[in-house]
């Protein structure tokens, strides 16, 4: 079989580990295919080279597809996301200053509590206007921070600012006073603690547990017309995730990461997230095996009401004045059908729904091979309630 | 609205490119071309100049920055990114192998835009030729000079005159498939170490 060459634009960060596996152990040569990887410099650029057809696949923020479906990107080309690239990853860093005025003002405050880290936060902010640092204005690093300041009682708009800083940038930003803090994934958190005296204060799993971060964007018509490519492709990441989720090949992994080319961080600084063991604010280490998660729990699931989650933000945000019908309907760019596809195809088990129930507890779904187990799900206040 | 009435911003963290280029689209008639470098206050600058075209690097990591400033303006000139604009797949092309992108406000007449564009590709190609030609000038300079030190090394421990040095040199490289410029760099440093000589 000829080898069909595939342009994947990726940005410098562990997430991107998927498609960066899949072409460094071979993933893609077994399915016919050869992933070019282009490093890019901002997700703007992944997007207009993915609509246009500079790319053929992208690593994706996972708000991406569902902003161009909703007409709130130029080009309006539309996008869809048939996998997901694993769950969770980021975290929320403040700096070295404010980490001091929120342990003066809150001295019991626990770190990795959302609850107890945002009061403390919101006692800073009423004295003095921070500003915060999330990676694009359609990323869930920007809503998993409103989200968690709202519900804590600091309004995002109103009571801080929010502004845009490209992610290997982060620790820059913070280190010159730039920013108070910023939501970033790694290595940029771990970047930062070493370099920016940054403090992680939590993680995107203690906000919404196994939530989504990044997807496999692919161009609808691109997508329509290959559908064997696209079998093809998740097929060789498929691969890729079920090898980057064992432990076993973690150094293996980091090494892959630490390139040049992929990421260039040093290798001790990108470790702690693929081990859940990142330096927190008050020098513990985080004890989370599921930090971010490449594969177990449906991982790669493309499931359609993160979509739709993400839809009512933009809207919850003022980003769009889409009625609620259209913000539904911009859930159809996640295509759980083609991932479902590929799974039958080999044997692999996947949901049989659509849409994740996201309980406190370990929930039981339909699959596709009888009844498949999820991990526990949920934001956290709306899991506080339940509980 | 004539060519000059149009507000461009160009914002280059190059500051000789940005010149270069501002230079250009006055040439052209354009005379409200205004450089930023600094991505520092740059939603208050934006606000203030008001731009029709913002032409920036499409390498710029700002992109992403830029374009969360525009959803914070509310405004309804909304600016869309021109080199995606699919109608014209030649220039599409070309300004993204220049490394050019730009974001226009909405409705703006595509030859108008085109022309500017066009223009700051040229623009970007020339600087590049430039900084390419600098730097093979600035290549051949220190090749020459390790080249002369070299020589200056083996006619004082061999006792060569300057053409055996070079003809010894030149055999060297041949022989090992080498660069001229890269025996002697070797020459150079072995005889730093070895002799103490800097």
């Amino acid at each position: 079989m000829r080898e069909t060459v595939l342009r994947v634009g990726f940005m410098p960060l562990i997430d991107a580990a998927i498609p960066l596996a899949a072409a460094a152990k071979g993933f893609d040569a077994r399915r016919g295919l050869r992933l070019d990887l282009v490093r890019e410099t901002s997700w703007a650029n992944i997007r207009d080279r993915l609509a246009i057809g500079h790319f053929d696949a992208a690593h994706l923020l996972a708000p991406m597809p569902v902003a161009a479906a909703l007409g709130l990107t130029t080009p309006a080309t539309p996008l869809i996301a048939p996998m997901a690239l694993g769950l969770g990853g980021n975290a929320v860093s403040v700096s070295g200053a404010l980490w001091a005025r929120m342990r003066q003002g809150a001295p019991q405050a626990r770190v990795g509590d959302p609850r107890e880290m945002g009061a403390a936060l919101a006692k800073v902010a009423t004295t003095r206007r921070l500003a915060f640092g999330v990676v694009h204005p359609f990323s869930a690093h920007n809503y998993e921070l409103r989200y968690w300041l709202a519900a804590c009682g600091v309004d995002p708009d109103r009571d801080v600012d929010i502004v845009v800083v490209p992610p290997p940038f982060m620790p820059e930003a913070l280190r010159i006073g730039r920013i108070d803090g910023f939501c970033v994934g790694e290595p940029w958190s771990s970047v930062a603690a070493a370099t920016a005296d940054g403090r992680v204060i939590l993680t995107k799993n203690a906000i919404w547990r196994s939530s989504p971060e990044k997807v496999l964007g692919l161009r609808a018509d691109w997508a329509d017309a290959h559908p064997d490519l696209v079998t093809r492709l998740i097929d060789a990441l498929i691969d890729a995730a079920l090898w980057c989720g064992e432990p076993a090949n973690r150094a293996e992994l980091a090494a892959i990461l630490a390139a040049p080319e992929a990421i260039g961080a040093p290798a001790a600084q990108i470790a702690p997230a693929l081990e859940g063991r990142l330096r927190l604010a008050d020098g513990a280490l985080l004890d989370d095996a599921d930090f971010l998660v490449f594969a177990r729990g449906a991982a790669n699931f493309p499931w359609k009401s993160h979509a739709a989650w993400f839809a009512r933000q933009m809207a919850r945000w003022g980003q769009t004045t889409a009625t609620p019908e259209d913000l539904a309907r911009a859930a159809d760019c996640y295509r759980p059908d083609l991932y479902r596809a590929a799974c039958r195809a080999r044997g692999l088990d996947a949901p049989a729904i659509d849409e994740r129930p996201d309980a406190a507890e370990p929930v039981r779904v339909a699959g596709l091979a009888g009844p498949l187990d999820l991990p526990a799900g949920g934001l956290f206040d709306v899991v506080r309630r339940v509980s | 609205m004539p060519a000059s009435d149009l507000s461009i911003l160009v914002l280059d963290e190059d500051r000789i490119r940005a010149a270069i280029i501002r230079e250009g689209l006055i040439e052209a008639g354009h005379a409200r071309v205004t450089l930023v470098a600094e991505v520092q206050g740059l939603a208050r600058r934006i606000e203030e100049i008001n731009p029709d075209v913002i032409v920036i690097d499409i390498r710029d990591p700002n992109r992403d920055h830029i374009e969360h400033l525009f959803q914070l303006s509310r405004a309804a000139r909304r600016p869309v990114a021109m080199f995606v604009d699919q109608s014209d797949a030649g220039m599409m092309e070309a300004a993204i192998d220049a490394g050019v992108s730009a974001y226009v406000v909405d409705g703006l007449r595509k030859d108008r835009v085109k022309a500017i564009l066009d223009m700051a590709v040229a623009r970007f190609n020339a600087y590049a030729a430039l900084r390419n030609e600098l730097e093979e000038a600035r290549q051949a300079l220190a090749d020459r000079k390790a080249l002369d030190r070299a020589k200056a090394i083996l006619m004082r421990a061999r006792g060569l005159g300057e053409d055996e040095a070079h003809h010894l040199i030149r055999r060297t490289a041949m022989r090992e498939n080498r660069r001229m410029s890269d025996v002697a760099r070797s020459i150079v440093t072995a005889a730093d170490i070895i002799l103490g000589e800097s």
